[in-house]
């Protein structure tokens, strides 16, 4: 099975631990990774005016620090894997863009990573890795 | 975080000093006579009634201008409601414009500068004056207010300024000077400059002094009596923290419960309604009869009218012009969008929470009525309708809400004070905004404004200076003068607007995306 393996990734030991694991797969069987980065918003979140008037530029500002800061260092690491690569920057809800990344690029399978650490907000309102387990449309695999 | 909590205190303690207790005492009567002579004038002509009448010609000139936007839009507030809640959803919202401001924050943002005082404590007078047939008068302006803010917000959009650094700044002096330049129109300038003197006015007074004054007196009605330029510093460094520290975690806390209090706060209403079930159809009875008979209350008829449209008009501030500023920020291609998301604000903050207030303090028997001949007994004064504890303004509320929940007094005290906090920190962003208008924008510039409007903070806590807040007040509406002028002149621009985004809506041009 070849395809596209969509990585949630950010930077984290749990999230490079996921792309290893993807881009060894994706090797053995000829296939791609799919390196993305969501940034976390809801549109339903609250701003005071000057937050508003600025949100555009932060917008920006927060796109290229991701892009410097994250992107820029693992497709240099990746540069010569011989692998097809490709990275995406999103602003979401962290699953449900994965999921919606997942569908739009048509890859065969999502990989995330997970800490292990489960406190108590993770009890109470899940994590990115339990919900994507739920939600994915396509297999997915959590690198522990 | 330290550097911030530096500049709060080094402002806490610079301002101390100039507002010790006796200073302010000396200072209060100095700044009464001072501003009563140069500004009564000002105040009489903005609040004058029309001649052999109490109808303030001011409230005549926002309901007029609501009413014709609404014929002229043909009842835009009604076919566009639907559409206007699946904008705020985010339906019709580009995915990948996520990360930009959504319909959804312009609203909110807009709402927490709106829903205030104005909602409980002024709802409560309209009521103990106008009977409970202002509560019909004031939906209905209401309603009608709604064209007006779909007008200004929708302007306010379509002119505003994008800089190159990705900052946007909008209302209505943008849009003054823009849109009659486009027009052909002369005086666009003159209004711009006019709006923003007028903007920072309103801003100092009743954005800013009166909600210090008013929050105070809550506290006060909790915890007992204390001197005002305590409340003063105190509220005074955490909004110096915000504007000028830019610590927005404390401003971010304030958006995040001031929604959740205005939930609480209707939700509670409800409860008691509920409760009261069975008085319901009675309440509403109550309210049709006073709206057309008086039900006794002082001027009849008209008196409840008064009441109601000043209530509706004081408090949605649709027609002000103040809204435009804080809806401008929205990302959308099209800005009438934003025109029908802001449509929604009166309809929240006047029909739904203003109604309440009004139900509950008709529900739970606050006013006082005549058991034989149903007409409400007026005070001595001859002006306000008893009450059975004799309670008026917010008291009047707090005593009503109580009187199903005794600890809700509490809450409200909360809620009356946090409200106060958005509001004041929505206002210094208009005055700053009117203020970088005239004289141009840079950073020694705006601490000069946003100094100022610290410092007027202890001044509104510390005194009941009454003809200042009079004339901030004035200055408000007078703000409303100017915008509305100008939103006669610019309408057929927004129905141009509307004429082709409808268009492109039915066609199926303009899609959903989810």
């Amino acid at each position: 099975m070849s395809g596209k393996f969509v990585v949630g990734y950010d930077g984290s030991e749990a999230s490079i631990r996921a792309l290893d694991f993807a881009v060894d797969r994706a090797k053995n069987q000829g296939g791609s990774v799919l390196i993305a980065h969501v940034l976390e918003w809801s549109p339903y979140s609250f701003l005071t005016p000057k937050e508003l008037e600025e949100r555009h530029k932060r917008r920006g500002e927060e796109l290229a620090r991701a892009e410097e800061a994250i992107i820029d260092p693992v497709k240099k690491r990746l540069s010569q894997s011989g692998i097809g690569v490709e990275t995406k920057i999103k602003y979401g809800h962290i699953a449900n863009t994965l999921c919606d990344i997942c569908k739009e690029s048509g890859a065969v399978q999502i990989v995330v990573g997970r800490d292990g650490d489960g406190g108590l907000g993770t009890r109470i309102f899940g994590s990115v890795a339990s919900s994507l387990v739920q939600t994915a449309p396509v297999p997915c695999t959590v690198v522990p | 975080m330290k550097r911030t909590l530096k500049y709060a205190a080094m402002a806490a303690a610079g301002l101390a000093m100039t507002s010790a207790p006796a200073l302010a005492q000396t200072l209060d009567e100095k700044v009464n006579a001072k501003f009563s002579s140069a500004t009564g004038w000002f105040v009489n002509f903005i609040f004058s009634p029309f001649p052999g009448t109490s109808f303030p010609w001011i409230v005549a000139w926002l309901v007029v201008a609501a009413t014709i936007f609404t014929f002229y839009f043909m009842f835009i507030q009604f076919r566009a409601f639907p559409h206007s809640i699946s904008l705020v959803k985010g339906d019709y919202s580009d995915p990948n414009d996520a990360g930009e401001v959504s319909h959804f924050q312009a609203l909110a943002t807009a709402l927490s500068g709106t829903v205030g005082l104005g909602n409980i404590a002024g709802v409560a007078v309209a009521v103990g004056i106008g009977g409970p047939g202002a509560t019909f008068w004031m939906i209905l302006a209401g309603l009608m207010g709604m064209a007006s803010k779909f007008t200004e917000c929708t302007l306010g959009v379509k002119y505003r300024n994008e800089y190159e650094d990705g900052t946007v700044s909008g209302g209505p002096m943008y849009y003054l000077t823009k849109g009659f330049k486009e027009r052909g129109l002369p005086g666009g300038k003159f209004l711009a400059i006019l709006f923003s003197i007028f903007c920072i006015l309103g801003a100092l007074g009743g954005g800013n002094m009166f909600q210090a004054n008013q929050a105070h007196a809550q506290i006060t009605n909790v915890v007992g009596n204390y001197p005002g330029w305590i409340t003063g510093v105190v509220f005074a460094g955490i909004v110096f923290a915000v504007i000028v520290g830019g610590l927005q975690s404390i401003a971010k806390v304030t958006e995040k419960v001031v929604p959740f209090m205005g939930v609480l706060y209707v939700g509670a209403a409800l409860i008691i309604i509920l409760m009261n079930y069975d008085k319901i159809g009675w309440a509403f009875g109550q309210i049709f009869s006073g709206a057309f008979t008086g039900l006794g209350v002082a001027g009849g008829v008209v008196g409840a009218l008064i009441q109601g449209f000043k209530r509706a008009a004081f408090s949605n501030e649709a027609g002000v012009g103040s809204a435009a500023i804080a809806h401008s920020a929205v990302r959308t291609k099209e800005p009438i969008t934003e025109g029908f998301v802001s449509l929604l604000e009166p309809f929240i903050d006047t029909v739904v929470i203003c109604t309440m207030t009004a139900l509950v303090i008709i529900i739970t028997g606050q006013l006082v009525a005549d058991p034989n001949t149903g007409l409400y007994i007026l005070d001595e004064g001859g002006q306000t309708i008893q009450t059975i504890d004799g309670n008026k303004g917010v008291a009047l509320t707090s005593a009503a809400f109580s009187a199903s929940f005794g600890w809700f007094k509490y809450i409200l005290a909360i809620a009356v004070i946090l409200f106060a906090f958005s509001t004041m920190i929505s206002w210094s962003y208009y005055g700053l905004k009117a203020w970088t208008y005239l004289f141009g924008e840079g950073h020694t510039k705006e601490l000069v404004f946003k100094i100022i409007f610290c410092i007027f903070v202890i001044i509104g806590a510390a005194a009941s200076l009454g003809p200042v807040i009079d004339f901030s007040d004035a200055a408000i509406f007078a703000m409303a003068v100017v915008n509305i002028t100008g939103l006669y002149m610019l309408m057929p621009i927004v129905k141009r607007e509307l004429d082709s985004y409808l268009g492109r809506l039915k066609t199926g041009e303009i899609k959903k995306f989810q």
